[in-house]
């Protein structure tokens, strides 16, 4: 359930910190991918799409998960990391939907290629899982107006709890400061419009708040002019 | 005496904010750290900067180390390699040592141990200590820093026996864990931006480095800084260095190595680097003291490039030092190097004396790549590597041992 559905009432500022935990599954080959992915922990799922980012890694533009960062670094297999890195984990109603998706994308794959695509023992895919530790800031925002003031010194984990996280709680799936502004009727409708086209896939975290900051000091700018 | 306010300016004000609310679950816990030396080697310098910021936030920790001999130091040398994937022998008399060492330890440290809710134990030496506190109350987890992904069986079997009894075990990335049946959780270690070795300089205090050591302040400076160790591969730095000097007749080599209590092997090693400078003027192998840490910051501050070209490496702290101020760095491509190099962007990944050879050159002749690469090295280190983030995951990882083995920790529902 979203955290943040408007019922007359502020927002409550969250923030979160990540537990990694490895799984010591790992894939040396495609078809090992694949066999994990069809069992693999579906915390396993979560962070190779979304905890992730909450890890020390240096964020590759190119690609929003680490399925698709291991086909291109790891086995060079270009077509396959462009099919994965299109896929958009938001539109899938679960994680288990999300994994068939991932499964069907890299057996098409299999089935193309004339053999398995291999890499080192030291360049496997290794699967790893999350627990997030989820905590009150004891932050609350009153008016729309304040996020010009709240976001730019949001924490890294509170953007990923409040913009990334929250698309996979339901019954939304949107992010939280879209959902409690919708809680306003139109009033800002052009500002969860341009929320709604912040992409948080290919920035670091601290880059993804300088744009949210960005975006709320426009849409209030606009509204007092 | 620093307070965790004092990395606001650095890291920001909220990251302050966050780990005092991560915190506030945990106060009180008493926490004891174990390892094997308080001077040298990256586990001391991590310690003494987690150490302090964990009391400072609430919790009760304590920071004890473990006492042995020159056979125990020379039994865990050979674990060290052996774990890092070397044929070693550990005779079965060493083994005994190891074993009465920690026996002995535990004497003195029993009620400290078993009266903790956490103990961490870091590194192979003290892992026998949990043998010898049957009555602990607490959580122990094992605080492994090595790159374990291809240990010489023998020893690891040895060891795991001793392993396998912790609740946890830590692992500085995926790639080192070892299938062990008990939660491997995974946390990069860290540096320390306001300690000596991290801190700003004046300019005074870099130059004095150039005199003291004979350095050419006009000519570009290539620095490894590390231990003498084989993993370390100083006699390949050496190498890449001649390489590239060949192109590059100005350049300069300083190997700088520091030594710690736990390590016997240096003097060889540091032998064999003599013998490859072979009294080259331009090579500057220095032994330095563990706690010469301003000279090692002024050092890495004065180099144009730095090099890691280890071969084995747990994690490589230097490299995180040297991109933290704004170095690129040339690194071997194995362990935590690559999760802190990134070709093209804050340095080059390489496999031999000649790979860094030719990346040296490369960069000799594109300062501007230098620069550009240097800013985006700085703000990596700020992102990922600093002691707040250590220390959140530290918090998490207690947060997770006290409040259960889901998925979603929601604090607020717990208090």
């Amino acid at each position: 359930m979203s955290s943040q559905i408007n019922n007359g009432r502020a927002f409550k500022v969250k923030d979160c910190a990540l537990v990694a935990i490895a799984t010591g599954k790992r894939a040396q080959n495609l078809r090992e991918l694949r066999d994990n992915l069809a069992v693999i922990h579906p915390g396993s799922i979560y962070y190779h799409f979304w905890a992730g980012r909450l890890r020390p890694r240096f964020d590759d533009p190119q690609f929003n998960n680490d399925f698709a960062v291991w086909a291109h670094y790891a086995l060079h297999d270009d077509p396959l990391a462009e099919r994965l890195a299109v896929i958009d984990p938001c539109e899938f109603q679960d994680l288990e939907s999300l994994r068939r998706e991932i499964i069907e994308v890299i057996e098409e794959r299999l089935e193309e290629r004339e053999w398995v695509p291999w890499v080192r023992p030291d360049k496997q895919f290794h699967f790893v899982r999350s627990q997030i530790v989820v905590f009150d800031t004891h932050a609350v925002i009153e008016r729309p107006e304040d996020l010009c003031d709240i976001v730019p010194g949001l924490s890294v984990g509170s953007v990923f709890y409040h913009f990334i996280d929250a698309r996979r709680r339901e019954p939304l799936a949107i992010d939280d400061f879209r959902a409690w502004l919708m809680g306003f009727g139109d009033k800002y409708r052009d500002f969860i419009m341009r929320l709604a086209a912040v992409e948080p896939y290919f920035v670091t975290l601290v880059e993804l708040r300088r744009q949210l900051a960005h975006v709320c000091m426009r849409s209030f700018d606009r509204r007092s002019q | 005496m620093i307070s965790i306010q004092d990395y606001a300016p650095i890291v920001g004000q909220e990251v302050i904010d966050q780990l005092r609310q991560l915190a506030e679950p945990l106060k009180g816990l008493k926490v004891v750290h174990v390892n094997s030396t308080k001077e040298g080697g990256g586990v001391a310098e991590i310690l003494r900067m987690l150490v302090p910021l964990m009391k400072e936030l609430g919790l009760d920790v304590r920071w004890e180390v473990i006492r042995g001999g020159e056979r125990f130091f020379e039994c865990t040398k050979g674990f060290h390699n052996a774990l890092q994937g070397k044929s070693v022998v550990v005779h079965e008399s060493l083994l005994q040592v190891y074993e009465k060492t920690n026996e002995q330890n535990a004497e003195d440290l029993r009620s400290v141990l078993e009266e903790a809710d956490v103990v961490f134990i870091h590194d192979p030496q003290p892992l026998p200590l949990l043998k010898w506190c049957p009555n602990r109350k607490g959580k122990w987890i094992w605080r492994c820093h090595i790159d374990l992904s291809h240990p010489f069986r023998p020893v690891w079997r040895y060891l795991r026996q001793f392993v396998a009894d912790f609740d946890a075990s830590v692992f500085s990335l995926a790639d080192f864990a070892q299938p062990v049946p008990h939660t491997m959780f995974l946390i990069p270690p860290s540096i320390d931006p306001l300690s000596e070795k991290n801190m700003e300089l004046s300019a005074q205090e870099v130059n004095a480095v150039y005199s003291r050591f004979n350095l050419d302040k006009e000519r570009p400076i290539l620095l490894q800084v590390s231990r003498y160790d084989r993993f370390k591969d100083p006699v390949g730095v050496i190498r890449a260095y001649r390489l590239a000097k060949n192109f590059a007749p100005y350049l300069q080599l300083v190997l700088a190595g520091g030594g710690a209590t736990d390590d016997p092997e240096g003097e060889a090693v540091l032998a064999e680097v003599n013998a490859e400078a072979n009294g080259d003027p331009d090579i500057h192998v220095l032994r330095l003291p563990s706690d010469a840490h301003t000279t090692i910051n002024a050092l890495q501050r004065a180099a144009y490039i730095v090099i890691q070209k280890s071969i084995k490496e747990g994690f490589g702290l230097t490299v995180t030092e040297a991109l933290w101020k704004g170095k690129p760095v040339i690194g071997g491509d194995t362990g935590g190097i690559r999760l802190q190099v990134v070709n093209h962007h804050t340095g080059f990944l390489v496999s031999t004396p000649e790979g860094a050879a030719l990346r040296v050159r490369h960069l000799l002749q594109q300062p501007h790549k230098v620069a550009e690469m240097g800013v985006k090295a700085r703000e990596f280190v700020r992102e990922n590597f600093l002691i707040t983030r250590d220390l959140r995951e530290n918090l998490s990882l207690m947060v997770s041992l006290s409040f259960g083995d889901e998925e979603r920790i929601e604090l607020e529902m717990r208090q």
